[in-house]
């Protein structure tokens, strides 16, 4: 038997499915917007089936609305492609998080985990290992990554096959930001991490005309790097 | 943009978002890295999930708007008020939701 335990232990299983069932509130605010972008790329001319591999294959969702206007803007390839890039460099902070979790796991869970790193299921799996008794937390990480992939694959299609009936302004879409509500708040449990997410926050607003979401990646670095400062200052206090 | 274009788009837009996923799990193992690193992985939730939530609420149309007529900005902080007292991803999600309609049907 591999460390990793067989998918019949009940202890994975368990793992798993509190997984899924920790996710399916966020589906709330993520389907949606799965449904709009299958809309959207058949509206600016991408074929149905380019369309659903752009869901399978890239799997970042504001990475693709980005992508999706770019073709739709005739932009040369290469620039949506860095653009792509760009917009999710947010992931080598997700990937840097979550790596000492994954660090004892072999490579194919590594490989595997890696793919289906969103911000949904990464904020997800986030509070899990905070939990601790962590020995099959990465079963509960593939829960909640299959979960939101499956739901992203299936709310697209709906949306390939919709198309102009879907109305482009959605009152759900408030529900994303909610989400996300929800998983901040878990994450401020001292004054650091409140002082990391407040400057993010701050500088992100401040950045937000800033193009290729770069505010959003700017004001993420600069709260990390405030957060540290004000641990280091009050370990500081204490020695 | 022809079809494929639109294929060559999507392949690359794989290959370079698997590897910013791909980047400290496997490509740069953190423990190469310095200790402050390690240090700074703690802070990396709170800040990025706010970088990600705080233009959401507080900017209307581009602007900033710290007003009480702005209604996402009421509306999301009661759900982080609800967030905060009950840890619970649907109530908090439901009185967002609830208290957005509220405030653009009233």
């Amino acid at each position: 038997m591999s460390p990793e335990g067989h998918p019949k232990s009940p202890n994975f299983r368990s793992e798993f499915l509190a997984g899924v069932r920790d996710l399916l509130p966020i589906l709330l605010g993520v389907m949606p917007f799965g449904l709009i972008f299958g809309a959207l790329a058949i509206s600016v001319g991408i074929p149905p089936l380019a369309a659903q591999f752009f869901s399978l294959l890239v799997f970042a969702g504001s990475a693709q609305f980005i992508a999706v206007g770019l073709i739709g803007e005739m932009a040369p390839v290469i620039v949506i492609v860095v653009t792509i890039f760009v917009v999710n460099l947010r992931h080598a902070l997700y990937s840097a998080s979550m790596s000492p979790h994954f660090a004892p796991l072999s490579m194919r869970w590594k490989l595997s985990l890696s793919w289906l790193l969103t911000d949904e299921a990464f904020a997800t799996a986030t509070t899990r290992y905070q939990r601790g008794n962590t020995d099959a937390a990465h079963w509960y990480t593939l829960g909640t990554g299959l979960a939101l992939w499956s739901a992203w694959q299936i709310s697209t299609a709906l949306g390939i096959l919709l198309g102009g009936e879907i109305p482009t302004s959605f009152p759900l879409a408030f529900a994303l930001p909610l989400t996300f509500i929800a998983l901040l708040v878990p994450t401020l449990r001292d004054r650091p991490t409140v002082a990391a997410a407040a400057s993010a926050g701050v500088i992100a607003v401040l950045l937000s005309g800033l193009p290729l979401r770069l505010g959003l990646l700017m004001g993420a670095v600069a709260g990390i790097g405030i957060g540290l400062w004000i641990d280091r200052k009050a370990a500081n206090v204490q020695s | 943009m022809s079809s494929l274009e639109i294929w060559l788009v999507i392949l690359a837009g794989m290959v370079v978002t698997y590897l910013t996923r791909l980047s400290f799990t496997v490509l740069v193992p953190p423990d190469r890295l310095s200790p402050a690193f390690g240090r700074g992985l703690i802070y990396i939730p709170p800040a990025v999930l706010a970088a990600i939530v705080l233009p959401e609420l507080i900017l209307v149309d581009g602007e900033i708007a710290i007003l009480l007529t702005n209604h996402q900005l009421v509306a999301g902080s009661l759900a982080a008020l609800i967030a905060w007292r009950l840890k619970n991803t649907w109530l908090t999600i439901a009185s967002g939701m609830l208290a957005l309609w509220l405030l653009t049907t009233l």
